[in-house]
């Protein structure tokens, strides 16, 4: 059944074992790095982007060809949606979620190759990266502006008798955050994928039966199709979502009063 | 009740949660045409706004979706 089975290509193995901490040098002892199939992907990932950024800026002319207009456009849709959510004081970050973006919308697209490896449908990949995003805005804001980012808990404008009620679901929405970055991006990436290969799985196991089983494997083919449309659209839309969170809370470290 | 049938129960449950989801992202895309087909020319500008509110509310659809994985997988 390993053909079939939806959660199976999620497996992380092992494509060369580094080094070993700890344990008694038995097999399984201790904490094993190895460079796996996930890293693979994030290496694949970084290669693409990299070598795309830098065949598009290779020879530029005033007149753009197709490749260095791509990188263009790239760089335009980030820098406005940036420059729009956090000011022009927020563009100091665009190397950074311009790098965010990148990397999870290469890593979701060549999760839509058969046989790819997905890293962002892996919580901790996701959770990570928003653990980066989380700790980058916290750090910034109070290296940049002490405490008074603690402002952010208190939104101006706000009557004081509100504020016992409004400042606790801000600090648990602030803390929410990287959960719901995360969870977003990963619940997303792995329900679609599940469902790709479920509806594979039924063409499989129709197809099995014979003629008629063929006849009837039509329907969830066509499926299997239009689900592969809507999942390169989510890859991309969740790539933009992760980055306009990203830089809705560097909005947050730059100017926290809001 | 055996544990394992209360497992499937649970997460078959769980998937209500998306009924909620459904709701919010009807609501904004509804109200974002209606909006769009009344003042075509700010429409483009509003495309990122309508974006960042699809994925919050379908997120908690699939906080649903990820209670019920935890049921089945994890639990």
């Amino acid at each position: 059944m390993a053909g079939t089975d939806p959660i199976h290509q999620f497996v992380i193995y092992d494509i060369a074992k580094l080094f070993t901490i700890g344990g008694d040098g038995t097999e399984g002892s201790g904490m094993t790095f190895a460079f796996t199939n996930s890293a693979l992907f994030m290496v694949v990932s970084v290669v693409v982007t990299t070598a795309f950024l830098l065949l598009a800026g290779r020879n530029q002319k005033l007149v753009p060809d197709r490749l260095q207009l791509a990188g263009e456009l790239s760089y335009s849709f980030i820098a406005n949606m940036l420059r729009s959510s956090a000011g022009t004081e927020g563009m100091k970050f665009f190397p950074f979620v311009f790098s965010m973006f990148a990397f999870v919308l290469v890593g979701n697209m060549l999760g839509m190759f058969p046989y790819f490896f997905t890293y962002t449908s892996h919580i901790i990949v996701t959770f990570g990266l928003a653990m980066t995003v989380i700790l980058v805005v916290t750090i910034y804001g109070f290296a940049k502006h002490g405490l008074k980012f603690f402002k952010l808990f208190a939104p101006s404008g706000v009557p004081a008798y509100v504020l016992p009620i409004v400042i606790p679901i801000e600090i648990v929405s602030f803390l929410s955050r990287p959960i719901s970055l995360s969870v977003r991006l990963f619940g997303n990436v792995l329900a679609g994928h599940i469902t790709l290969k479920v509806f594979t799985g039924f063409v499989v196991s129709l197809g099995a039966l014979g003629a008629l089983g063929w006849l009837g494997a039509l329907l969830p083919m066509i499926m299997a199709v239009a689900i592969t449309a809507l999942e390169v659209l989510v890859s991309a839309v969740q790539a933009y979502v992760f980055a306009v969170l990203t830089s809705m809370y560097l909005n947050d470290a730059v100017h926290p009063s809001h | 009740m055996e544990a394992e049938a209360a497992k499937y129960i649970g997460a078959g449950i769980a998937t209500l949660g998306m009924a909620g989801a459904a709701l919010g992202v009807s609501s904004i895309f509804s109200n974002f045409l209606t909006g769009a087909l009344r003042n075509p020319s700010a429409a483009p500008s509003q495309v990122g706004n309508l974006i960042f509110g699809f994925a919050v509310t379908e997120a908690l659809g699939i906080f649903s979706f990820l209670v019920a994985l935890i049921l089945l997988f994890v639990v």
